[in-house]
């Protein structure tokens, strides 16, 4: 049986970026990288946006050149899935029956997404878009497509109508909710969204649920609603969110919620196992609640640097500020803070411009900031999340006043 | 295929580089871990942020508003400032020194 100080279960964002904050830490242990995947790691915001509609090539996705990892002392394990943990012997158990003792265990398996489960869910030319194979299918798929059904009205399903738009593909998307991207942000920039989409001929169905997935030969030919109504498709994208990889964890006697409940240093209730990236709820000071689980790069790669700086003995809690991007068309949305729980929104500039942002209130503290085509606003929102601004409504609207202004006439919460 | 040099506090690290690519990723690729690139070039991270003195930066195509926008937000900036992920690596800018503020 191996052993290592350090088994990193999950080559995906997280997970590579602790590898490579431990090596550039200057970390003299052993480390193993484990990942069910095959490819080097990489990554993926770009699945859905560049690399599905322009000419971005697998090998640029890469977070490394092959000659990186050639040279360092990591060990690699990919095209191995980890099934088993056991907590108190400190190994972890490999598809494979193979054995691995850690002294440290840093869990970043991120999510699976969600399959729809209406019949038909398993007809070819039905996807999700998680993972680079999944991306490569698609984007086989999309010389041959004419129509397409996109389920579900999150960021997956929207940057994935845009750029099978871009394509030249006809494109529906269908959302459950009355609204799009409703779990992530306010309205203004909810109807900005769907007003482009729409510019760019995607056609909405709105609440409308879906009963069936209709195929022919093994191959998906339509979406049935819950109307009865049938939309014709060749290639059906299904992104309805995420389900986290904790089940090992969960197994293993961890204590899990909305994923796998760790503290303020990523530390589950396992001794010397660490969860970070998709899979982690973890306690956070930016919300009410104090709890928050986030799918975004910001969050993988910054508590991968916690865990790597406590593991290289510098331990300091998780809380750097969250952010986030996407990217639709030649729109850019950055979003600065978290959106859970605010109360009021202050829309800053005119959408009708292509370019604004919204200012989301908790009481007189801004909670966040969604700014589309405003890099300006985007930038100084950073240094004010987290303030209690004294401000009224009418000057936070005014976006001839910089948000850094209110930097200055602000305390922290 | 030409080089970059970038130069950070504790010494240089002279990276080759291949026409059409980004500073950023040329960086982030050979693993010069001052440069993280977090955003991967949709300048919504400034963690790509290098120094460019003058000399070659009036080589450069002149940084967009949107640039100046995150560059000025952070805390590092300068005159010389620059995002790694705006500046495509041509040969006509062979040797190019980028310091990585810190
Ligand atoms: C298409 C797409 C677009 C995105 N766009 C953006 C964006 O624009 N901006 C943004 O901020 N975020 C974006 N994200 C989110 C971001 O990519 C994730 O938040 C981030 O990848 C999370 O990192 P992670 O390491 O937690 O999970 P992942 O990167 O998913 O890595 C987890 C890895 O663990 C592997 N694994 C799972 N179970 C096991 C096991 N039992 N054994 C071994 N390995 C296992 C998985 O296969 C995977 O390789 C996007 C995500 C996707 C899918
Ligand atoms: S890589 Fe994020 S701004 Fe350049």
């Amino acid at each position: 049986m191996s052993h290592y100080d350090i088994v990193v279960v999950g080559a995906g964002h997280a997970g590579t970026q602790t590898v490579f904050a431990l090596t550039a830490g200057g970390f003299t242990g052993s480390i193993a990288l484990i990942g069910d995947e095959i490819s080097i790691p990489y990554e993926r915001p770009p699945l859905t946006k560049g690399y599905l509609a322009d000419s971005m090539l697998s090998d640029e996705l890469a977070f490394r050149a092959e000659a990186w990892w050639a040279g360092s002392t990591v060990e690699r394990h990919l095209g191995t899935a980890v099934v088993a943990v056991d907590a108190d012997a400190h190994t972890v158990t490999t598809e494979d029956g193979g054995t691995i003792s850690y002294g440290t265990l840093v869990w970043s398996a991120g999510g699976e997404a969600r399959r729809l489960p209406t019949p038909g869910a398993d007809l070819n030319g039905v996807h999700v878009v998680r993972k680079l194979s999944d991306a490569e299918h698609v984007k086989r798929l999309v010389a041959t497509t004419r129509k397409a059904v996109v389920i579900g009205g999150g960021y997956i399903g929207l940057e994935t109508a845009a750029s099978l738009r871009k394509l030249g593909i006809e494109v529906t998307v269908v959302e459950a909710l009355e609204r799009l991207l409703q779990r992530v942000t306010g309205e203004d920039i909810a109807a900005y969204i769907k007003a482009k989409h729409e510019g760019e001929g995607v056609e909405f169905l709105l609440g409308t649920g879906v009963s069936e997935i209709l195929g022919e030969d093994g191959h998906v030919t339509g979406v049935q609603l819950a109307s009865g109504q049938v939309l014709p498709a060749d290639l059906v994208i299904v992104g309805i969110g995420l389900i986290p990889n904790v089940r090992q964890l969960a197994d293993a006697g961890a204590e899990i919620g909305n994923g796998v409940l760790v503290d303020k240093f990523c530390r589950t209730t396992l001794p010397d196992v660490y969860a970070i990236g998709d899979c982690a709820s973890f306690e956070s000071d930016w919300v009410p609640d104090d709890r928050l689980r986030l799918e975004s790069v910001q969050n993988a790669n910054d508590q991968a640097k916690a865990v790597a700086n406590t593991l290289l003995g510098k331990p300091q809690p998780y809380d750097a500020l969250p952010w986030f991007w996407s990217h639709q068309y030649d729109d850019r949305l950055q979003t600065a803070g978290v959106l859970t729980g605010y109360d009021s929104a202050v829309l800053r500039g005119d959408p009708a411009t292509g370019k604004f942002s919204v200012v989301y209130m908790r009481g007189d503290t801004v909670a966040a900031v969604d700014a589309i085509n405003n890099v300006k606003d985007y930038a100084q929102a950073k240094s004010l999340i987290g303030r209690t601004v004294a401000a009224d409504d009418s000057r936070l609207a005014d976006s001839a006043v910089p948000l850094k202004a209110f930097v200055t006439e602000s305390q922290l919460a | 295929m030409g080089k970059i040099v970038y130069v950070l506090p504790d010494g240089e690290q002279v990276i080759e580089a291949r026409e059409g690519e980004s500073l950023m990723q040329i960086a982030v690729q050979a693993g010069v871990s001052a440069i993280e690139g977090e955003c991967g070039g949709e300048m919504s991270c400034a963690t790509c942020h290098v120094w460019i003195e003058d000399d070659w930066a009036a080589k450069l195509r002149r940084p967009s508003q949107d640039e100046l926008d995150l560059l000025e937000a952070d805390d590092h900036y300068t005159d010389e400032s620059r995002l790694g992920c705006q500046i495509k690596y041509s040969s006509a800018i062979d040797g190019i020194v980028a310091k990585i503020p810190g």
